[in-house]
C-alpha cells in the first residue's frame, strides 16, 4: 500500500515535472538569463509548486499523523550555517552551469536521453565525493578533540 | 537557444508538483526533495527505506510517459551545452546538494512552504548564485 501510494505521488512530481518545463535544461538556464534569451516561465512551475504545498501542508499538518506512517518527519534544525549557504551556493553554480537540478533530472531519466544518465551519474558521484569529504572532516575533528 | 513562454503549462506543472509534496507529506509524513530521494537509495538505513523512495523515484521517471499518453509529446529536453560542462555540472550539484541538505525541491518548495528559515536561507542562497553563474558562463565567457 505504501510502495503504491508512492509510486502515484512520484508519478504525479514526475508529470508535473515534464509539463513544467523544468526538465529541460534550455528552458531553466533561460529563465535564468535576464540579459539575454529570458523565458519568465519558471516563475509560474515555482509559484504554483509553492502555494499549492503551502495551502496543502496547512490542511496535512492538521491531522495528528500521517495516513500511512506512524509520524511526520521534517527537519527540525533552524540553524544556519556555513555549511548549509556555502552547499547552497555551490550546488546554484552546478545548477547554473548545467541547467539540470536534480528534481527536473530524475523524471527526464524517463525520456531516455544519455544527457539525463550522464548528469545524474555526475550528481551521485558529487554526492558521495561530498561525504567522502565530510567523513575525513569528522575523523579530523575527532583527532583534534 | 530561444524557450517559448508556456505560462499555462509551467503553472499546472508547478501545481502537479506542489500537490506531490503534499501527497507524500499526507501518507507517508516525508519531504518531497529529489536530493533526499537519491541521496537515501545510495545509502538507505533499511530495506523499508529504500524501498518507499524506489517507488517515488519509479514514479517520477514514468512522468514524462504519462505526459506522452495524455498530449502525445514527450517533454523537450534541450541540452545547450557541452558534456563537460554537463558533467562538471553535475559533481558541482552533488556535492552542493549534499553540504545544503537540499536542493529546489526539498528547500526551493518544500523547506520555503513551511517557512523553514534554513530553506528560505538555502533557497536565496542557491538562486543568486545560479544567477551569477548563468551571467558569467553566457555573457562573461560567452559559452
Amino acid at each position: 500500500m505504501r510502495l503504491i501510494a508512492a509510486y502515484i505521488i512520484g508519478l504525479v512530481f514526475g508529470t508535473g515535472i515534464a509539463l513544467s518545463g523544468m526538465a529541460n535544461p534550455a528552458k531553466v538556464l533561460n529563465f535564468f538569463d535576464i540579459a539575454g534569451s529570458w523565458d519568465p516561465s519558471l516563475i509560474f512551475v515555482m509559484g504554483g509548486a509553492l502555494v499549492t504545498t503551502f495551502i496543502g501542508y496547512r490542511l496535512v499538518f492538521g491531522r495528528p499523523a500521517p495516513i500511512l506512517a506512524e509520524a511526520f518527519q521534517v527537519p527540525v534544525s533552524r540553524t544556519v550555517d556555513a555549511r548549509l549557504l556555502g552547499g547552497s551556493a555551490v550546488f546554484g553554480i552546478g545548477w547554473g552551469i548545467a541547467g539540470f537540478c536534480p528534481g527536473g533530472a530524475l523524471p527526464a531519466l524517463g525520456t531516455g536521453r544519455w544527457e539525463v544518465f550522464a548528469f545524474t551519474a555526475a550528481v551521485i558521484a558529487g554526492i558521495l565525493l561530498a561525504r567522502f569529504l565530510q567523513s575525513r572532516g569528522e575523523s579530523a575533528r575527532r583527532a583534534t578533540a | 537557444m530561444e524557450t517559448v513562454f508556456t505560462p499555462w503549462a509551467s503553472l499546472g506543472g508547478g501545481v502537479l508538483i506542489g500537490a506531490s509534496a503534499t501527497l507524500l507529506m499526507l501518507f507517508l509524513g516525508r519531504i518531497m526533495g529529489a536530493t533526499g530521494i537519491l541521496a537515501g537509495l545510495l545509502t538507505p538505513s533499511s530495506g523499508s527505506e529504500f524501498a518507499w523512495r524506489g517507488a517515488v523515484l519509479l514514479g517520477m521517471v514514468s512522468g514524462p510517459l504519462a505526459l506522452l499518453a495524455i498530449t502525445g509529446e514527450m517533454p523537450a529536453v534541450q541540452v545547450p551545452i557541452s558534456t563537460a560542462m554537463l558533467i562538471g555540472g553535475g559533481l558541482l550539484v552533488g556535492v552542493g546538494v549534499t553540504f545544503g541538505s537540499g536542493c529546489t525541491s526539498g528547500h526551493g518548495v518544500c523547506g520555503m512552504a513551511r517557512l523553514s528559515v534554513r530553506s528560505v536561507a538555502a533557497t536565496l542562497t542557491f538562486m543568486i548564485t545560479t544567477f551569477a553563474t548563468v551571467y558569467v558562463v553566457r555573457h562573461v565567457l560567452g559559452a
